[in-house]
């Protein structure tokens, strides 16, 4: 086996063989409250803190649904381009497990809230490709239990939790198309404030159906489901390893057998579920706690025009409104905290199409490398995080450069100065603008960091520059154009980085 | 045994409380001594001390003016309806001994309008059954003869109205079980439209069917006590919207001249004649007080044992699933792992509960549910079509409530059929979500073999149409005692 | 309409019932018999299930009530350091 779990192994498999793979996912909806009960969904809390006689399955306990969840399930399924059905109904799925109290599940059976969609991915080679969804249908999620040796401790806090479950087409064809699909949904979703979509905290979980076949036939093989993959670093790693055993056994005369196998990602292999010989009998019929669920089209148009921008379609704009590059919008675009980063930088300096480009590159460098050391997101700063560095003083120091204040050396030494969370983040941004423009204008005075633009005193420590490096001068001279650069950094260095360094780069061309 | 009519109504008790005479610690104080020395085993539980505190806290309010419908009146409450601090075991081993951490909503209703329960009821359990004979904790015995059932589900809240321990009681309708042993017991029974009163706080047994309903000795007082705790709620998404208006006052000054339907397919095979002659002579009087009644057809009727036995029992089995000891409720010892735990726990339920269990389960399972789900809730909808179409002909249905009286003690215990067969009349109303309400008029004549037990006459109507059903049953009410 | 003693067993196990053999062969007797009573729906023509017809949506708002004393349900089965316990699952 280990000789093929090289890379290039798989590339011979993947020669020979076709894999056909379909993921469910499901993913945590970004409501304050559960889906059937009024109990907060944060996670993180004590154990069993945030619990109800409702979600706890207690007689006489009746599910009530939560409008927010409904909304968010409906912008899931636009945002899927999936066909949002006007009547659908709630179902009990039956099984009994500790962190499953009412011993069913209440889901959507065979009428889902939507159907039809699809989801483009972006490959790596450029390429885009189409991957159906099946089906999207909301649900509850249960608690959790803690298997020990001597038993099981069970946890109820995440309990009736909000769900949407998205099932896809069997049409990803390699494990990175899986790894594309799930962290383009991942974008979508968090873009809209579906989900966090966090698959550590579990906001979101993968259950693949794999199965392989030889290149250029139509059959689908046996396909086995693997559990378990809980981190995007996984999702290859898992269905790598599956599709090459499943090639394996085939190419050996094996059969593969319809089975669920649970990832292990400390070992690297998926094993079989010690399954007992009861199958699952889910014994689905209509919930008859809730009224079948009426999504009329006014709703869903309704819904439709509020939708917040997807991240392809604020590319776009990016590109039209900023002038930026397609890659850099992509870049930007990349999370929805760094997109409207961007853009309030942009809206402190007022003028889109000059800034556009300086600001990207701020943001894309400086404050992403600071956010880095930080250890925070690039966000505009919220409940969830502070800001790395507020928007206006990063506007606040590229028109200080822009207006030749001081040196864009200088504002990347200043720059990273400033505290996160110097600044709230509010609905005053002029304001808070000219609040920055002033601190770093005290700044800047304060430590005489004023840019030397004076052409006469620049003309000075140009000529003592030249003075001392005789053969650099030389050298330049004779055709090294090169070393114009040595030359703008050495009056860099003597000015202590203060010299206008275009205004010194004109000078030293005229001299030379 | 205490003769019906000699005890206080509700409505007088409320009036008298009200007003100052009494105070509301007296009405309560005498229905807890009467509860403690009954032997029908009505009741699993008393309040004691809690449900006097609560009689003077109605005192304190009523002395600070508030006007409070039902002041002071005690209330028996079948042990599958929530009370908050009170074990409330739905008379199974499974929940003995659980304790309720809130109220039902039609409880909170209750003491809001200065009612106080005084104690729980015996049932079948899980309100599973049609004598009370399955309850974990013995068989509740008929007042009229305490050799006989009671009837069920609600055969101790039955059995405690109609002993006069307390003038009204609530329990639980999903085939029939308020009305069969209100019949029973010869007293007032209704349930009420589905949707009517909130679910929230009635242990769940067959979810599309399940209603709270109300007993109690006059049809005033049952319709007050509906008045009370019906309504939309919140914590039911099941309930009907809005409040019904006013069902309990002035019935006497309406007109019972209404078209009444008299189905043929009730009046067959199978009906004691002295039921069928009381039927007759309701109907007679009805006639003569200008009434029209019209023959029809309600031509599925028949088939409703056998579509309650899949959808209700499918729906019944699914709500069991989550009494498996890990949260609440007993469990047993000795399990040391999981799914042995969950067997050893569920081997507690009764036997009639593992039949419907089963039976539940296999309807549901793979390769059936077409065949009998899918089947019942067609039917079902036949059903519920053939009132719809009664309805453009007649304002209300006249028919018997049981088949035959009460029965003695273990009669049918063996032979469960015939034990579900004792709710041909009821189930109708369950499947169709209408309302419908059983008087008493008359007795059976008393033989050898029986004594003169009570015979209960049913009123069935359209969906929200209590206050004709009430209308009806006391124009019958006044007949039955002239 | 007749159900076998394997097919009570099977039953018996999704519904988490432990039954007696005694137990098998009455409930295979007397639910027989109630399937046979309840397949005189066959008699009746075949129908398809009206389409749902959802009422005015009793829709919850998006807001955190908590329960005043979440601890309350731990003491109601065995449980230690906030956790329900349950005896080993064997998957």
């Amino acid at each position: 086996m280990s000789e093929t779990k090289t890379i290039g192994g798989m590339r011979e498999v993947l020669e020979r063989w076709e894999p056909v793979i379909g993921l469910e996912v499901h993913v945590q909806l970004a409501t304050a409250s559960k889906i059937f009960c009024g109990c907060a969904t944060r996670y993180g809390a004590p154990p069993n803190s945030q619990v109800c006689p409702v979600c706890l399955g207690y007689p006489g306990t009746l599910p009530v649904l939560n409008a927010r969840a409904v909304e968010l399930a409906v912008v899931a399924a636009l945002a899927l381009g999936c066909e949002v059905q006007p009547t659908s109904v709630f179902a009990r799925k039956h099984y009994f497990y500790p962190d499953l109290p009412k011993g069913y599940q209440i889901s959507q059976y065979d009428r889902p809230l939507a159907t039809a969609g699809r989801l483009e991915i972006v490959l790596d080679d450029g390429g885009r490709k189409a991957i159906g969804i099946t089906r999207l249908h909301l649900e509850e999620d249960a608690g959790k239990s803690l298997h020990g040796p001597d038993g099981t401790r069970v946890d109820f806090n995440r309990c009736g939790t909000p769900l949407i479950e998205i099932v896809s087409e069997p049409d990803l064809a390699s494990p990175r198309e899986a790894y594309l699909y799930l962290s383009t949904l991942k974008r979508n979703l968090q873009y809209l404030d579906v989900s966090d979509c966090n698959m550590e905290e579990g906001s979101l979980r993968c259950d693949a159906n794999v199965s392989v076949r030889p290149r250029g036939t139509g059959e689908l093989g046996t396909k086995t489901e693997v559990k378990n993959v809980n981190s995007f670093r996984y999702v290859e790693d898992a269905l790598t390893f599956e599709i090459l055993r499943q090639a394996e056994a085939l190419g050996a005369g094996r059969p593969v057998v319809h089975e669920t196998l649970l990832w292990d990602s400390v070992r690297g292999e998926a094993r079989p579920m010690r399954s007992k010989e009861m199958s699952h009998d889910y014994r689905y019929f209509p919930e008859p706690d809730l009224e079948p669920l009426a999504v009329p089209a006014t709703m869903v148009e309704e819904i439709r025009a509020r939708l917040p921008e997807t991240p392809a379609a604020r590319a776009e704009r990016l590109v039209k409104e900023y002038g930026l590059p397609e890659y850099d919008a992509g870049v930007l675009t990349s999370t929805r905290g760094m997109a409207d980063y961007f853009e309030a930088v942009a809206e402190c300096l007022g003028d889109p199409k000059t800034f556009g480009k300086v600001a990207a590159n701020w943001v894309m460098g400086d404050v992403l490398k600071l956010a880095n050391e930080r250890k925070l997101e690039v966000t505009v700063g919220g409940p969830d995080g502070p800001s790395p560095l507020h928007p206006a003083d990063v506007a606040a120091h590229i028109k200080a450069v822009a207006e030749g204040k001081i040196s864009r050396n200088v504002a990347k030494d200043l720059i990273i100065e400033i505290p996160s969370g110097h600044m709230r983040y509010g609905e005053h941004a002029p304001r808070v603008l000219i609040q920055a423009m002033e601190s770093l204008a005290h700044k800047i005075e304060e430590r005489e960091l004023v840019q030397v633009s004076d052409e006469a005193a620049l003309e000075a420590e140009i000529e003592a520059v030249l003075a001392v490096h005789p053969d650099e001068v030389a050298a330049y001279r004779g055709g090294k154009e090169g070393l114009i650069g040595f030359f703008v950094g050495q009056v860099m260095r003597r000015t202590k980085g203060k010299a206008n360094p275009q205004l010194v780069n004109e000078i030293l061309r005229r001299r030379l | 045994m205490t003769p019906l009519g000699k005890r206080p109504t509700a409505a007088a008790i409320a009036r008298r409380v009200g007003a100052g005479e009494i105070t509301a610690r007296r009405p309560v104080e005498e229905a807890l001594e009467r509860a403690s020395a009954e032997r029908l085993n009505a009741f699993l539980s008393l309040r004691g001390e809690r449900a006097l505190e609560e009689a003077e806290l109605v005192d304190r309010r009523v002395a600070a003016g508030e006007r409070l419908p039902l002041a002071g009146v005690p209330v028996a409450v079948k042990d599958n309806i929530a009370v908050a601090g009170v074990v409330t075991t739905c008379g199974s081993r499974l929940l003995e001994p659980y304790v309720s951490p809130f109220d039902a909503t039609a409880i909170a209703r209750l003491r809001d309008a200065g009612a106080v329960v005084i104690g729980k009821t015996n049932l079948d359990e899980f309100a599973m059954g049609s004598s009370t004979e399955n309850s974990a904790f013995g068989p509740t015995l008929n007042p009229h003869d305490p050799g006989r059932v009671a009837g069920g589900s609600s055969g101790g809240s039955a059995a405690a109205v109609a002993a006069g321990l307390v003038p009204v009681g609530l329990g639980s309708e999903t085939g029939g079980s308020v009305r069969q042993p209100a019949a029973f017991c010869g007293a007032v029974g209704v349930k009420p439209t589905y949707g009517r009163v909130s679910r929230y706080g009635l242990v769940a047994f067959g979810s599309s069917l399940d209603q709270i309903g109300t007993v109690a000795t006059t049809v005033e007082d049952a319709a007050r006590i509906l008045e009370t705790i019906a309504g939309s709620d919140p914590r039911d998404a099941t309930t009907l919207p809005g409040r019904p208006g006013r069902l309990a006052d002035g019935l006497d000054e309406a007109d019972p001249a209404s078209r009444i339907g008299w189905p043929g397919e009730f009046f067959g095979e199978g009906l004691d004649p002295d039921i069928r002659a009381a039927c007759e002579r309701a109907r007679d009087r009805l006639a003569a007080a200008g009434a029209e009644i019209v023959e029809l057809s309600l031509p599925h009727a028949p088939y409703g044992i056998a579509v309650y036995y899949v959808v209700a029992i499918a729906e019944a089995s699914s709500n069991l699933a989550r009494y498996d000891g890990v949260r609440y409720g007993y469990r047993a010892a000795g399990a040391d792992e999981l799914h042995a735990m969950y067997e050893r726990t569920r081997a507690a339920f009764g036997a009639e509960l593992k039949r419907r269990i089963m039976l539940g389960t296999y309807v549901l399972s793979a390769g059936y549910y077409e065949a009998f789900y899918g089947k019942g809730t067609v039917v079902r909808a036949r059903i519920r079509g053939d009132f719809e179409t009664a309805w453009e002909r007649v304002d209300a249905i006249l028919t018997p409530t049981t088949p035959t009286p009460a029965f003695p003690v273990g009669e049918k215990a063996e032979d469960p059929l015939a034990m579900y067969l004792n709710d041909v009349y009821t189930v109708s109303a369950n499947l169709a979500g209408i309302p419908a309400v059983t008087v008493p008029f008359g007795r059976v004549r008393p033989t050898s073999e029986r004594p003169a037990l009570p015979i209960g006459v049913q009123l069935m109507g359209p969906a929200r149409a209590e206050r004709r059903l009430f209308e009806l049953a006391r124009f019958l009410e006044r007949e039955a005692a002239a | 309409m007749s159900i076998g003693a394997d097919d009570v067993r099977h039953i018996a196990r999704l519904a988490r019932l432990d039954l007696s053999e005694d137990e098998v062969q009455r409930f295979r007797r007397e639910l027989s018999a109630i399937l046979e009573y309840v397949n005189r729906l066959e008699e009746l023509e075949p129908g398809r299930a009206a389409e749902p017809e959802p009422p005015d949506q009793p829709l919850r708002e998006d807001r955190v009530v908590g329960w005043p004393d979440p601890s309350w349900f731990l003491d109601q089965a065995p449980s230690r350091d906030g956790f329900f316990l349950v005896p080993r699952v064997v998957d």
